[in-house]
This record gives C-alpha cells, sequence and structure tokens, in this order.
C-alpha cells in the first residue's frame, strides 16, 4: 500500500479507536445542539413563519452545522493534547509525511462529525423534512465539505495553540459567533449593512445555506446564495483549511518545538 | 562509516520577554562511530536536549551541518529517518491503545504492514518480555513496562541507530538497571549505535564514550576513564556548617585547593585516605560528615564547570 495512505489510515484508525473507547465523548458534541433545538426551535415556533416552515424546520440545518461545528472542531482538540505527550512528536520524526497526519486527523474529524450528526439527520422526517434519495446524497456532500472543513479549522488552531482553555475560548469567541451569523438563526434578507458583509464573508454561511436548499427547495428565504456558488465555497473552504494545516505541520520543524 | 557527524552546530531561539536570542548550541563537533554507546552528560540547560531534538531529526539544524549515516539532517532527513529510532523524554505511547496497536500503528508510519509487521511485533514483544500484555491498554501499564515498549516499539523498524532522551526520568533504581542492560544487550546483539543524553553520571558511566556538555557547550569527550583521569588521586567531600570559611583555613593550614561546591568543601588530591584525619584534627567540632571517593564523572563535570550536574538553572527545562 503507498505510503502516504498506510500511514493516513493509521492515524485515522487510531482516531476512531480511541474515540470509541472515550465515552462520554460520544453524547458530547452531540447533545448540547440538540437541546437548543428543541428549546429555541419549540420557543420561536409562534413568532416565525417564513414560506410554509415553522422555526423548528428552520432552525435543523443550522443546529446540523452546529452538531458538525462542536463533533469536528473538539475531535481536533487531541491535538494539543499529541503535543503535549510525546506521540505526535514520535509521529513527527517518522518518514510518513507530514501530510498523514493532516489527512489523518481531519478524515477523523469529519468520521466523527458524521457519526454524531447522522442520527440526528436521520430523524428529519420527524420534524416534516423530506429526504429524497438525490437530495440526501447531496446532503451528505455537503456534510462531508463542512465536517472535513471545520476539523482542518480545529486542526491549525489546535495546532497554534497550546492549551486547552485556549481552545474553547477561541471556539467561544471565534467559531460559534460565525455560527450565529450564519443564516443558522435567521433568513438572511433585510439585514443591516455591516451585518450582511459579514454574512457574506462568512463560510457557515454557505454551509447552512447549502443545506437550506436540500432541505427546502420550495421555502428557500431571499437573499440565499445559489446553490453552485454554495458548492464552490465549500470546496474551497476544505482545500485551504487542508493547506493551511499542511503548512503548519510542516513550519514546526524550522522552529523551536 | 559514522553514525553521526556534526560540523560548528548552532542554534539560537527568541527568549520570552528578552530582546536576546537564548544560544542553546554554540557550535558543536562530534563524531560517533558506528556500533557505540554514546553519552550527553549535562545538566538541564546544557542543551543536550536541543541536540536531541535536532539529532531526532525534530529540528532542521539551522546553523553548520549534522549528518546521520551520511544524510545529510537538512536536505535529506527523510532518508535519516528510517535508519533511526527515537525514544522521547515524555512518553509518546497512545495510552488509550493496547500494547500492540501502539506497535502496529507504529510500524504503518514506517511503512510496514501485513504479516511481517505481525511477525516483527510478535518478536519485539518476546524479545522484551512483552508477549502477555500485548492486548492491555498502556495507561495499564506500570512505569517501567512502559519504557519497555517504548523501547519496543523503536526497536521496531530495525533501526541502525537509537536515539534516547533522558532515558530513565521517572524509572525506579531496578527499572533503570533493567534498561541499560538492555541498551548494552542490544549494542552487542544487533550492532546498534546508541545515543543517549542524561544528568546522571553513573549513566555516562555507562557509555563507551561521552561528551560534557554545558551551557551549550562540549567541555571534554572521551571514554568514561580517559574523563576521569582528569582528575587525579581521590576526592574528598567535607560537610561542614561554614564551608566558605572552613575551605579557606584549609587552604591556609595545608596549602591544597580546595573549592566550595553544593554547599560542601571539595578538594581533589592523592592519598586522600591521610588527608582526612589531618582535617578532623585541625578543626575540631567543624566537621559534619567526610566522603571520600575515586572521581565520578560527576566530579570531572564539576572540575570543568565548577557546578554539579544537579544544579541545573531551573526555568530552562528544556535544556
Amino acid at each position: 500500500m503507498d505510503r502516504l495512505l498506510l500511514a493516513s489510515v493509521s492515524l485515522w484508525r487510531r482516531e476512531m479507536v480511541r474515540f470509541y473507547r472515550d465515552k462520554p465523548r460520544v453524547i458530547g458534541g452531540l447533545v448540547p445542539p440538540v437541546i437548543f433545538w428543541i428549546f429555541i426551535g419549540s420557543g420561536l415556533k409562534g413568532s416565525f413563519h417564513m414560506g410554509g416552515l415553522d422555526y423548528s424546520q428552520y432552525f435543523y440545518p443550522g443546529t446540523l452545522v452546529l452538531i458538525f461545528l462542536f463533533t469536528a472542531v473538539f475531535s481536533t482538540m487531541t491535538v494539543i493534547e499529541d503535543r503535549k505527550e510525546g506521540f505526535l512528536q514520535s509521529v513527527l520524526v517518522s518518514p510518513a509525511p507530514r501530510s498523514a497526519v493532516v489527512i489523518g486527523k481531519l478524515f477523523g474529524g469529519a468520521s466523527l462529525a458524521f457519526m454524531q450528526g447522522l442520527p440526528f439527520l436521520a430523524a428529519a422526517p420527524l420534524v416534516g423534512i423530506e429526504l429524497h434519495p438525490d437530495t440526501l446524497m447531496l446532503s451528505l456532500l455537503v456534510l462531508f465539505g463542512v465536517a472535513f472543513s471545520l476539523s482542518g479549522i480545529g486542526f491549525v488552531l489546535a495546532w497554534v495553540i497550546d492549551s486547552t482553555q485556549g481552545f474553547h475560548a477561541v471556539m467561544n469567541m471565534g467559531l460559534v459567533p460565525l455560527w450565529l451569523v450564519s443564516g443558522a438563526l435567521f433568513p438572511l434578507s433585510n439585514l443591516p449593512g455591516w451585518l450582511d458583509v459579514i454574512v457574506k464573508i462568512n463560510p457557515l454561511t454557505y454551509c447552512v445555506a447549502a443545506l437550506q436548499w436540500e432541505f427546502f427547495p420550495q421555502n428557500t428565504g431571499a437573499g440565499l446564495p445559489p446553490f453552485w456558488i454554495c458548492a464552490v465555497v465549500i470546496a474551497l473552504f476544505c482545500a485551504v483549511t487542508f493547506a493551511l494545516a499542511v503548512w503548519v505541520t510542516g513550519r514546526g520543524r524550522d522552529q523551536h518545538v | 562509516m559514522l553514525a553521526i557527524e556534526t560540523w560548528d552546530l548552532r542554534y539560537s531561539y527568541p527568549a520570552k520577554g528578552k530582546s536576546k536570542e537564548v544560544q542553546a548550541l554554540k557550535g558543536i563537533n562530534l563524531l560517533v562511530s558506528e556500533g557505540e554507546i554514546f553519552g550527553f552528560l549535562g545538566p538541564n540547560g546544557s542543551g543536550k536536549t536541543t541536540l536531541f531534538k535536532i539529532l531526532s531529526t525534530l529540528v532542521a539544524p539551522p546553523s553548520g551541518s549534522a549528518s546521520i549515516f551520511e544524510h545529510d539532517l537538512r536536505t535529506d532527513a527523510d532518508e535519516a529517518r528510517k535508519l533511526i529510532g527515537v525514544v522521547f523524554q515524555h512518553p509518546s505511547l497512545d495510552k488509550k491503545l493496547t500494547v500492540t496497536e501502539n506497535l502496529r500503528h507504529h510500524g504503518n508510519l514506517y511503512g510496514m504492514d501485513g504479516d511481517s509487521l505481525k511477525k516483527n511485533i510478535t518478536r519485539q514483544l518476546e524479545v522484551f518480555g512483552l508477549a502477555d500484555r500485548r492486548d492491555e491498554y498502556v495507561e495499564t501499564l506500570s512505569g517501567g513496562l512502559r519504557r519497555r515498549v517504548e523501547l519496543a516499539k523503536a526497536l521496531l523498524t530495525s533501526p541502525k541507530l537509537l536515539i534516547l532522551d533522558e532515558p530513565s526520568t521517572g524509572l525506579d533504581p531496578s527499572a533503570r538497571r533493567e534498561l541499560w542492560d538492555a541498551i548494552v544487550g542490544l549494542k552487542k546483539s544487533a550492532g546498534l549505535t546508541v545515543v543517549v543524553t542524561t544528568h546522571l553520571g553513573d549513566e555516562g558511566d555507562r557509555c563507551d564514550s561521552l561528551v560534557i556538555m554545558n551551557e551549550g557547550r562540549v567541555m571534554s569527550a572521551g571514554s568514561p576513564a580517559k574523563l576521569k583521569s582528569l582528575i587525579g588521586g581521590d576526592v574528598i567531600a567535607i560537610h561542614c556548617d561554614a564551608p566558605e570559611d572552613l575551605s579557606e583555613k584549609i587552604r591556609d593550614k595545608f596549602g591544597a585547593a580546595p573549592s566550595v561546591v553544593a554547599g560542601a568543601v571539595r578538594i581533589e588530591l592523592a592519598r586522600g585516605h591521610e588527608f582526612i584525619p589531618k582535617v578532623v584534627e585541625a578543626f575540631p567540632g567543624q566537621v559534619r560528615a567526610v566522603t571520600l571517593g575515586k572521581p565520578a564523572l560527576e566530579d570531572v563535570f564539576i572540575r570543568l564547570t565548577g557546578k554539579t550536574l544537579g544544579s541545573a538553572e531551573l526555568g530552562r527545562a528544556d535544556g
């Protein structure tokens, strides 16, 4: 088997095994977003109407992205632990390409996000969101892009930040606000100018929008970017975060680590 | 062939909160022959861990050159990596994985797979007496056993050079002895070249040759016996309440050349056993305890630097 592939698969498998053996993590990323969805969705049900959607439907794709955000980003937090222990050093002095570390972690993060997000996706019909096989396939593809790129962001952050406390802080102050202004909570029409700018440069906007196109094609609100733009942005988002992650791992060798 | 060759190796990094850079290595020249156990002896902050990081390919040599089996570490690190087994001071095993899983993962990183990897793992586990522990989680093993797994892991890929950073950190004396027996055995049976950093004189004694390092420089090099021959005769250490005062008095009265190291008066001289009663009688009541010994590597270090191996500057833990 090819060297890069073998090393990447080995690192990916480690992520899976560790996750499986660390039971509390299995529910940690899934439960908070679902609770948000139940409370906020029920609370705003009476006052929100967009086309034929009620709020728990509108909020559904955003909740999925939040689950993926939590699970993907938190799974890469193990990079901090790996750096503190000798584990990562031991990988870095092996002849395995450094991109294997990135591929293993990012596919690991994406797989874990899928394992935790899929049960919620499977519950979509219960709230009246119908998923046809073709829209389901596209949704899964979009979700993979979301999971992969968010793992990439988590990886880069974890590589640069040397404490889990710092990582949590950046997550709460940087990534969660990005999610808040992604169209996950409110439609993108009639926003004040400054917010509109943030929404447009926020990659999460396109992740949420792509899912909205798939989940309720008849009821998308005004201001939603076209699906093809969403697809391009998500693909670019994946490529850029991956490249950034590979770059950041290579940087270490010329520095005091 | 030389296992390691470095020439004028220098390394500095920006110090936190200071404008000046910290010079961790100030021009290191090393020649390590194939098949020997080679030690870097020095306290924390002496630069030995930085040297370890460069030789293990974790950090590229910024200035000067370093090569392993003629592979330049700046341009050809990947080839060198295939020939090195590394044991870090911090545990590099994944505690949530079993012993076998850790080894399999390690083999995969080196391109090993399938049956040959399986056979290799089984053999390593047998060599290190770990066969009955193979399916246990690493977190359930004792410190000594974990070190053995680290060693088995580093040797799984049949390296020609084994590099260890302070391998006996956190080990009790018997586990330490066991580890060193294993290292010496490997050198004999497999013709392995071993490079080890340590701040313990008695570990230096088990090396074929070593360099004594201090503040980023090599102070002296040679076999333990040769290094110890720098000191003639015996080493006497006198423990007392006012070492500076007593040191001066001994100098005045006997013309010896005492020094105060780590709170004790230290004198190097021939026929030390004859000198001790004279001192004790000359200064009644001042001497608390006296030790007499043949010179150890620690004494050589003291002679070269004026401080003990344990008197490391705290706060420079990366030494």
